[in-house]
């Protein structure tokens, strides 16, 4: 039964990450393009752990907390310079 | 008992899942550019909480071992993902209003995104 969940999750996050891409491609403006690569960073966490998970090791969750922090630092320093036009002032 | 937890930690996937899909579509389908913040920083951020949920059931039950990482992580993320949303929101009004398209600001007289910084040196120091 958790096989059969897992593979759902697997096929949902995959799934997201797909129409993320599109949107990266598709997007209309460059805040919209931050968003989505915000969102496929999130999502790329998601099935690290995900595959964390379906193999039972635990080597992934600092890969996974590697990538948050790696995510956050640089969407923010992205809207920072979007703001400022630079980032540190 | 071992089947209970197995059914929740399913559930867990599911829901995670479901949550992860939905705010990808979300970010595809809406229209308007802040509505569209809504998606991606909820529903996504609720989808990884499920699966890190799931894992940290699942090493508690089948692996017989309290596991801490998915805390660090979710902890991070529950803390990061409001800051980003509030950075691209800025960014969507600096980029689409002028001070005359926004209401108005209070106190503070004019809104954060247009104010200059204070003591500002443009161009080279002499």
């Amino acid at each position: 039964m958790i096989e059969t969940a897992a593979i759902f999750a697997f096929v949902c996050f995959a799934l997201s990450l797909l129409m993320n891409l599109w949107k990266v491609v598709s997007a209309e403006d460059v805040a919209d393009r931050i968003l989505a690569l915000d969102t496929m960073f999130i999502n790329a966490i998601a099935l690290m752990v995900l595959y964390g998970l379906a193999l039972g090791t635990e080597i992934f969750f600092e890969a996974a907390m590697i990538i948050a922090m790696l995510g956050f630092v640089s969407t923010v320093a992205y809207a920072r310079f979007m703001l400022r036009g630079n980032i540190i002032e | 008992m071992e089947l209970f937890f197995d059914i929740v930690i399913a559930g867990f996937l599911v829901i995670g899942g479901v949550f992860g899909i939905v705010g990808s579509f979300g970010l595809l389908k809406l229209n308007d550019r802040m509505s569209r913040l809504h998606a991606p920083t909820k529903a996504t951020t609720l989808g990884v909480g499920g699966v890190l949920l799931a894992s940290m059931t699942h090493a508690a039950v089948h692996e017989h071992h309290l596991s801490v990482h998915e805390l660090m992580i979710t902890l991070f993320l529950f803390l990061t993902a409001p800051i980003t949303a509030n950075f691209i929101a800025k960014v969507h009004i600096h980029r689409h209003d002028t001070p005359d398209s926004l209401p108005d600001a209070g106190e503070d007289k004019i809104w954060a995104t247009h104010k200059k910084p204070e003591n500002e040196v443009i161009g080279p120091e002499v």
